[in-house]
């Protein structure tokens, strides 16, 4: 017996050892950082709560969580939408079945930068192209080189992308319902909205809830996509949070100042994820 | 029972499937076309086969030093990945009852919720003052990270499989090792397979750990080597969607073999 839990520890504690060195370690530094006001080199002195007093002074970092917000709401709520609808055409008697889930989980596969830049050439060069053709002023222009707009480019390239892992758990949860409840209802004269609410969507909560809540996560997280479509441009309308971080701090010598950004940034994906689960484990329940 | 086919539906999404089709589409044909052909209507099929665009591309991308870079970052990952975070999970899970073990769990588990752009700074910092701003200072990060969501999966699986069969195992007189690999990792292979496609695909595609990590260009990955190409000859679509057909091509390769093991897969891993 001792012998095996030593063969467990020699296991654990490396596993534990590299984790800490190449994961808590930075999350410590960052947070350490934070307090002073270090550009990445040179010397550095402690400044206290300075940084964060600053980012919720500054516009830039303002506009940043305000736009990134707003892209994962929406986008959240579209991808779910989507997801659940394909899910739903995916799990009913289809021709075809196989090559349709095929095809609308390939995006999944895809890298978001390269899907990015494809995109990015579709909003620049065909839609408007199509928009000419047919006489349609909206679409006629490049929505990305407007800075009211661009955001919505952005939305499309990451549902368009996100869907597909949705309809994936989507599916995993429709897939375990048994058809005898549909048969039942529907002798009972259930429509297919009563089905919906009655048997669907409770059978399927807990997996709306984890869609939820990594869809919103993976939002706020959102980079590669913006990084390929507007660079955070035009202005500064389609930064998002991790883009000013990660150019703030290497391109700007603002390392400090936005690891601060950083610990608050971390502190909101938290508390979002934290709400979100409360508030919908405690609908789950309800149902 | 009823066996009749939903035509309205199964019209509606093989119309809803012309969205993702439609873009892959484009791909194709303007990485095959000429800037000529490029004035004429988009949706048209180039009128003759040139292939000058792929091989102009693979030149300026450096293409085949960055695929071998992104598959010898990809296979590592995968096989060090499966292998030593299977370990580390069955360790945590057959010893949960233990305070250290659990803690050791939540302590894991806990750290998908921090973003990287907290880490990201320092991380740059560290990796490059121990010299491991390289493919296997990437490696090492990608395994190491990876411990979070697996041990996560992992030890819901191995929590459902019966301690009989190891114990069956050691009155035969095998060792904690001997019980792990020759029974518990063959019993793993559906996580297995999951995790490393999860792995395999997030490797793969990954573009922000590379893009802050890696300093030297010949160590570029796929991604990011059609990030420094799309930035400095952006003018050319039919050349710069050749390289991006030819950094998508593997992965859609595999996955027309492979879909039904990576479908199935993906489904596995989401619903522990």
């Amino acid at each position: 017996m001792k012998k095996k839990n030593s063969v467990f520890l020699t296991i654990a504690i490396p596993a534990l050892l590299l984790f800490f060195i190449f994961h808590t370690y930075p999350t410590l530094q960052g947070i350490f950082y934070s307090f002073t006001d270090w550009k990445g080199y040179g010397n550095w002195d402690f400044v206290g709560l300075k940084n964060y007093l600053n980012v919720f002074k500054d516009d830039r970092a303002l506009d940043a969580y305000g736009f990134t917000f707003k892209f994962a709401i929406i986008s959240t709520i579209l991808v779910n939408i989507f997801s659940l609808l394909v899910a739903m055409g995916l799990n009913s008697k289809i021709k075809f079945q196989k090559t349709l889930r095929a095809i609308y989980f390939l995006p999944y596969i895809l890298s978001i930068l390269i899907v990015g830049f494809i995109f990015s050439f579709i909003f620049t060069h065909f839609l408007p192209g199509i928009g000419e053709s047919l006489g349609i002023e909206a679409l006629s222009k490049n929505i990305l080189g407007d800075p009211k707009l661009a955001w919505i480019g952005i939305v499309v390239v990451a549902v368009w992308q996100s869907v597909a892992f949705n309809t994936i758990l989507y599916l995993a949860g429709l897939v375990t319902i048994s058809e005898d409840l549909y048969e039942a209802a529907s002798i009972d004269g259930a429509g297919i909205w009563t089905k919906f609410w009655k048997i669907t969507f409770p059978l399927i909560a807990p997996f709306f809830t984890i869609n939820m809540v990594l869809a919103m996560k993976g939002f706020l997280m959102v980079f590669d996509q913006i990084v390929a479509l507007t660079g955070g441009g035009p202005g500064k309308s389609t930064e998002s949070i991790s883009l000013l971080i990660y150019r703030g701090g290497f391109e700007g010598g603002e390392f400090a100042y936005q690891s601060a950004n950083a610990v608050i940034y971390f502190v909101v994906i938290v508390i979002i994820s934290v709400v979100q689960l409360k508030f919908l484990e405690k609908r789950e329940a309800e149902n | 029972m009823n066996k009749k086919t939903n035509w309205p539906v199964t019209t509606l999404l093989i119309l809803g499937s012309l969205l993702i089709l439609l873009p892959l589409y484009l791909t194709i044909t303007i990485a095959i076309k000429t800037p000529q052909e490029m004035a004429g209507n988009l949706l048209s099929l180039p009128k003759s086969w040139s292939f000058d665009n792929f091989t102009q591309a693979i030149e300026m991308t450096n293409f085949f030093s960055a695929l071998g870079n992104t598959v010898f970052i990809t296979f590592f990952v995968v096989i060090f990945t499966v292998l030593t975070n299977s370990l580390v999970a069955y360790a945590i899970a057959r010893n949960m009852h233990k305070k250290f073990y659990k803690l050791l769990f939540y302590y894991f588990v806990s750290a998908m919720f921090i973003p990287f752009p907290i880490i990201m700074l320092p991380l740059v910092k560290q990796t490059s003052a121990w010299g491991m701003d390289n493919l296997v200072g990437l490696i090492i990060l990608y395994v190491v990270f990876n411990l979070s969501f697996n041990t996560f999966i992992y030890v819901g699986y191995i929590r459902s499989i019966p301690k009989e069969l190891e114990e069956a195992a050691v009155i035969d007189g095998a060792s904690t090792w001997g019980v792990f690999w020759k029974v518990i990792f063959p019993l793993l292979a559906p996580m297995n397979a999951t995790v490393a496609i999860i792995t395999c695909l997030g490797a793969w595609n990954d573009f922000m750990l590379p893009l802050v990590l890696l300093s030297d260009r010949d160590m570029a990955t796929l991604p990011l080597v059609q990030y420094i190409f799309q930035s400095q000859f952006s003018t050319d679509y039919n050349l710069a969607f050749a390289s991006y057909l030819m950094a998508l091509a593997p992965m859609i390769i595999v996955y027309i073999f492979a879909q039904k093991w990576i479908i199935s897969g993906v489904m596995k891993g989401s619903i522990k």
